[in-house]
C-alpha cells in the first residue's frame, strides 16, 4: 500500500516535462540568503547565542524571583573586643588643688607608703602620710590634706563630668569605714551596698574596685552595664549577656581596597547602619596579667549580603551591594542591548540619510557632506566619551538621563563609517539602468532615494549594523568599566565588571567578574558571527 | 603625485581646524571649576592677589575670558607656535608631560604592532591556503575571539593567572619597588618585564583584524586568474602561493601597515589605565577626568594629526607600492 503511494508520487513527477517550472523549487532571493546563512554553522552558533541573550536578558529578568534593586541581608556574627576591665590593685593618686602635689611628691608618698614610713620630705617640704585604711592613704603638709592615694577609684554615674577632690575623698573615707553616708560640701550623700554614691534617690557617682574602659572611642557604657560585668567576673564566668536599648553600634566592615590609579569606582550606596541589636553576648577573657579582662562582644548585626558565593538562593552569589549576581545581569543584558540597538538605530539613520543625500546629489553637497564625513572619522571618540562622562559625573546627572546622553553621543560619533559606506554603494548603484527607468518615470527624488537605493545598500548595511552592534556593546562596557557609562542604580554588563578593580575582588570573587565579561564576550562575539554569516550569505561571490 | 600630496595636506589642514575647533567647544562648555579651583589655592597663598584677580589673570591665560571662537583662534595662534600652555592637572607645560610619557606607549605600541605582523601574517595565510578546512575556522573563530574580547576582561584574566595565582608577573605599575637600588641594565629588564602582560594584552586584542584581513586579501589574490595560470604552468603550490599570491596581498598590506605607523604614537588608553602604565594614555585619562583643558586639548588634537596623517601615508603608499595605481 505504502509502495503504491510512493510510486503514484514518482509518477506525479515525471509527468512534469524537463522544462516545466514546477520541476524546479523556486526560492525568493530572500529564501536564498536564508538557506545561504543557516548553511553556515559558525553563523547558527552566533544566532543561537544571541537568541540565549536575548531570552536570558529580556525573558529571564521576568522570570527572575529577584528585582534589579533588591538588596539582601544577612545576619552576622560579629565578635571584636568591646572593653576592657581592670581590677586596680596599684594605689592612684589625687592632689587637692592642682599642683599642690607634683608628680615628684606622688613618688616619695609611693615609696614611704610601701616602705610603711609616715613621713616623707621632698625639696624642704615635710610630709606626713596618714594611713586610714588599708587602701587609703592621706598626705598631709603642715596639717593639711594635700593629696590621697587610693586603690577604690570613684567615678561619677553619668561618665561625663569630674569630681571634686573633696567629693572623693569624703566618698572614700566613708566608703572604706563602711559608713553608708557622708557630707561633701553642703550636700549630704549615702553609700548603698553595691558602692552606688546617692544624693537624695539620684545616683550621682559609684566607688568600686574594678575599671571599665570601653575599647570604642564613641560607646559610653552605661553603670548599669559595669556592675553587672563585673559581678559576672567576680564570679569567674566566661561569658555573659547583657540587654540594653541604648547601646549604639555602627557596623563597618573594615576592608582594605587595593585600587589603580585612575578607575573610577562608584560607590554610590550608603553603609548600611548595623541594625541596633538590644542583646548581645560577651565573652570574658582574662589576660596573661591576671588583673585584666578583655570584654569581647559577640553581636549578631544584620547586613548587606556583600560577596556571598554562589548558594541556592543566588545562583551566582551577590555583588558589593548585596544583590543578587545573576539577576544583575539579566537587567544589565537587557541595558547593554538596549543601548546597542539604538545607538545603531541612530547611526544608521544619521548615516543613511547623510549618505544618501551625499551619494545622490554629488557635486558640492557631496564634497561637503564628505568633509563632515573626514571630521567626524577624525575626532578621537573614546577620549571624548571619557571627557563626556567625567563632565557628567561633575555635573551630577541622573543616571537614567546619562543613559540617554550616552546612546545619543555614541550615535553621533558613529554615523559617519555608515555614511561612507550609503555613499559610496549610492555612487556605483545611481548609474545602473533601474535608477534611469525611475528617472523616466518621473518618481520623486525621495522616493527614488528610500525606495529605490537604499533597498539596494540594505544588504551591506545590515551587515554592517550588526559587526558595529558589537563594537557598540564594547564601548558601553569599557566605558561603565571605566566607571564613566551605565550608572548605579542600572546594571550594565560593563559596569557589574568595574568592580574587578578592586584587587581583593579578582583574587578571591571571581563569580562577581567572570561571568559578565563571559557573557558580554559571548554576546559580541555572536554579533561578529552574524555578521559574518550574512555578508557570505548576501553576497556569495564575497564568499571568502 | 606632489600636487595630490599638497592638496591632501591641505584639506587636511582644513579638517584639522573644524576637528580642534569642534573639540575646543566641547572643552569650553564642560561645566569644569579647574580654574576656580587653582584661583582659590594661589589666592590662599600668602600676600598673594584677591580671588578675583587670580580667576581674571588664570581666564586670561587660558583664553577662558573671550567668546569660543576667539578663544579658539587665539588657542590656535598659540598652538601653531607650538605653545600649548601649562597643563593643569601635572603643572607641567603640556609639552614636556607629553615628551615624558611618549615614549613608553611608543615603545609598547612598537614591539606589538611587530608581534601582531609576525602572528597575523602566516596565520592569516595559512587560513586562506586551507580555506573551509578545521584550521580556517579555528583560525577565524579565534581571530574573531580576539575583536569580540573585552581589553579588560582580558587584562584581569591575565592578571589573575600570572600575577595572583603563579605570582610571577607584577599586578601593575611599571617599575618594581626596589628599582633604585638596581643597575641599570637590571633596571631596563624590570621595566620590559612589567611589559610584558600589557603587551601580551595589545598583541591579542589587535591581531584579529590584521589576520582577517591577510586572509581575506590572501584569498583575493587567491582566485585571481594568474594563480590559475601558474598553478597551470605546473609551479609548485609554495612557489605559487608565496611567490605570486602572497606578493600581491603584500599592496594592501604595507598600505595598512604604513597607514597604522603614525597610531604606534597614540598610546594605549584603555591597557595603559588598566596597568596604570604611566604612558601618553594613562596620563591623558587622568588629565581628562580632571578635566585638564590644555593637555586634553593637545592630546586630542594630536590624536586627530596622527589620524590623518595615517590616511594621507596610506594613500600615498598605496600609489607607491602599486604601479597599476595612478592618483591624480
Amino acid at each position: 500500500m505504502k509502495k503504491q503511494v510512493e510510486n503514484e508520487k514518482k509518477d506525479r513527477n515525471e509527468q512534469y516535462s524537463l522544462n516545466d517550472d514546477r520541476r524546479v523549487k523556486v526560492l525568493s532571493p530572500g529564501q536564498l540568503v536564508a538557506k545561504r546563512f543557516f548553511r553556515n554553522r559558525l553563523a547558527v552558533t552566533g544566532l543561537s547565542i544571541l537568541v540565549f541573550m536575548f531570552v536570558f536578558s529580556f525573558i529571564g529578568g521576568l522570570i527572575s524571583p529577584y528585582s534589579q534593586d533588591q538588596f539582601f541581608y544577612r545576619n552576622e556574627l560579629l565578635n571584636r573586643e568591646f572593653a576592657a576591665v581592670t581590677e586596680n590593685k596599684e594605689f592612684r593618686y589625687m592632689e587637692a588643688e592642682k599642683g599642690s602635689f607634683g608628680s615628684a611628691v606622688n613618688a616619695q608618698a609611693f615609696l614611704a607608703i610601701s616602705q610603711g614610713r609616715t613621713e616623707f620630705s621632698y625639696k624642704d617640704v615635710n610630709y606626713t602620710v596618714e594611713p586610714q585604711h588599708d587602701d587609703l592613704y592621706t598626705i598631709l603638709s603642715d596639717g593639711k590634706v594635700v593629696g590621697i592615694a587610693y586603690k577604690d577609684v570613684v567615678r561619677s554615674s553619668s561618665g561625663s563630668e569630674s569630681l571634686s577632690f573633696d567629693f572623693t575623698y569624703n566618698a572614700l573615707l566613708a566608703y572604706t569605714s563602711n559608713q553608708t553616708s557622708f557630707s561633701s560640701g553642703d550636700k549630704s550623700y549615702t553609700i548603698d551596698e553595691t558602692g552606688g554614691i546617692l544624693e537624695g534617690n539620684q545616683e550621682v557617682a559609684y566607688i568600686s574596685r574594678f575599671v571599665v574602659e570601653a575599647k570604642m572611642p564613641d560607646i559610653a557604657l552605661s553603670r548599669d552595664f559595669k556592675e553587672k560585668l563585673i559581678v559576672a567576673i567576680q564570679n569567674g564566668e566566661t561569658e555573659f549577656t547583657y540587654t540594653d536599648e541604648s547601646l549604639i553600634l555602627d557596623e563597618e566592615e573594615g576592608q582594605t581596597e587595593d585600587e589603580t590609579g585612575g578607575i573610577h569606582t562608584d560607590d554610590p550606596v550608603e553603609e548600611p547602619e548595623g541594625e541596633k541589636n538590644a542583646t548581645a553576648t560577651y565573652l570574658i577573657e582574662r589576660s596573661q596579667n591576671q588583673d585584666n579582662w578583655i570584654i569581647r562582644q559577640e553581636q549578631v548585626s544584620y547586613q548587606y549580603d556583600k560577596y556571598s558565593f554562589p548558594s541556592k538562593t543566588h545562583l551566582l552569589g551577590t555583588d558589593k551591594y548585596g544583590m543578587d549576581m545573576l539577576t544583575r545581569l539579566m537587567y544589565g543584558g537587557r541595558v547593554s542591548l538596549v543601548i546597542g540597538f539604538i545607538v545603531v538605530i541612530i547611526e544608521t539613520a544619521l548615516g543613511i540619510i547623510m549618505g544618501g543625500i551625499s551619494g545622490y546629489f554629488g557635486g558640492w553637497v557631496d564634497n561637503l557632506i564628505m568633509r563632515l564625513v573626514d571630521i567626524f572619522y577624525c575626532i578621537p571618540s573614546t577620549p571624548m566619551l571619557i571627557i563626556l562622562g567625567a563632565a557628567m559625573d561633575a555635573a551630577r546627572v541622573d543616571p537614567m538621563i546619562r543613559m540617554v546622553y550616552l546612546m545619543l553621543i555614541l550615535g553621533f560619533l558613529g554615523w559617519a563609517g555608515i555614511a561612507r559606506l550609503v555613499r559610496g554603494q549610492i555612487l556605483s548603484l545611481r548609474e545602473q539602468e533601474f535608477m534611469t527607468a525611475t528617472e523616466a518615470c518621473g518618481i520623486s527624488v525621495r522616493h527614488r532615494i528610500f525606495k529605490h537605493l537604499i533597498p539596494n545598500v540594505m544588504p551591506q548595511l545590515i551587515v554592517q549594523c550588526t559587526m558595529s552592534l558589537g563594537g557598540v556593546i564594547i564601548t558601553e562596557a569599557t566605558l561603565s568599566f571605566l566607571g564613566l557609562g551605565v550608572k548605579f542604580p542600572f546594571a550594565s554588563w560593563g559596569n557589574i565588571i568595574n568592580d574587578v578593580n578592586n584587587t581583593f575582588v579578582l583574587t578571591n570573587y571571581w563569580f562577581i567578574w567572570i561571568p559578565a565579561s563571559v557573557l558580554l564576550l559571548l554576546t559580541v562575539l555572536a554579533f561578529n558571527l552574524v555578521g559574518d554569516g550574512l555578508r557570505d550569505a548576501f553576497d556569495p561571490k564575497m564568499k571568502r | 603625485m606632489w600636487k595630490y600630496i599638497l592638496k591632501r595636506v591641505v584639506i587636511s589642514i582644513v579638517i584639522l581646524f573644524f576637528v580642534g575647533f569642534i573639540i575646543y567647544t566641547m572643552m569650553r562648555l564642560l561645566p569644569t571649576s579647574y580654574v576656580e579651583n587653582i584661583a582659590r589655592q594661589k589666592s590662599m597663598q600668602p600676600n598673594s592677589k584677591s580671588y578675583e584677580e587670580w580667576l581674571d589673570q588664570l581666564n586670561e591665560t587660558y583664553h577662558l575670558d573671550r567668546g569660543i571662537l576667539p578663544g579658539y583662534l587665539s588657542w590656535l595662534g598659540e598652538a601653531v607656535q607650538l605653545k600649548f600652555g601649562d597643563s593643569w592637572f601635572y603643572t607641567d607645560p603640556v609639552l614636556q608631560v607629553f615628551s615624558e610619557h611618549i615614549w613608553l606607549s611608543f615603545i609598547m605600541g612598537v614591539v606589538s604592532f611587530f608581534f601582531e605582523l609576525i602572528i597575523a601574517i602566516p596565520l592569516g595565510i595559512i587560513a586562506a591556503t586551507r580555506q573551509y578546512s578545521k584550521t580556517d575556522y579555528t583560525i577565524s573563530v579565534i581571530a574573531l575571539a580576539g575583536i569580540s574580547l573585552p581589553t579588560f576582561f582580558f587584562a584581569s584574566l591575565l592578571k589573575l593567572l600570572f600575577s595572583v595565582r603563579l605570582n610571577v608577573m607584577p599586578l601593575f605599575g611599571l617599575i618594581s619597588k626596589d628599582y633604585n637600588q638596581m643597575t641599570s641594565f637590571n633596571q631596563f629588564l624590570d621595566k620590559a618585564w612589567h611589559l610584558v602582560l600589557p603587551i601580551v594584552t595589545l598583541v591579542v586584542i589587535s591581531v584579529g583584524s590584521l589576520m582577517r584581513f591577510v586572509r581575506t586579501n590572501m584569498l583575493e589574490e587567491l582566485n585571481a586568474d594568474y594563480v590559475r595560470t601558474a598553478r597551470a604552468k605546473g609551479l609548485s603550490e609554495r612557489k605559487v602561493i608565496y611567490h605570486h599570491a602572497f606578493r600581491n596581498t603584500l599592496i594592501p598590506l604595507v598600505t595598512i601597515i604604513g597607514g597604522s605607523l603614525p597610531g604606534l604614537f597614540s598610546g594605549a588608553l584603555i591597557t595603559e589605565t588598566l596597568y596604570a602604565l604611566p604612558g601618553i594614555g594613562y596620563t591623558s585619562f587622568q588629565a581628562m577626568i580632571a578635566g585638564d583643558i590644555p593637555f586634553s586639548m593637545f592630546y586630542m588634537v594630536f590624536l586627530a594629526v596622527l589620524t590623518l596623517l595615517g590616511n594621507l601615508i596610506a594613500d600615498i603608499l598605496y600609489a607607491v607600492v602599486d604601479p597599476r595605481v595612478r592618483i591624480s
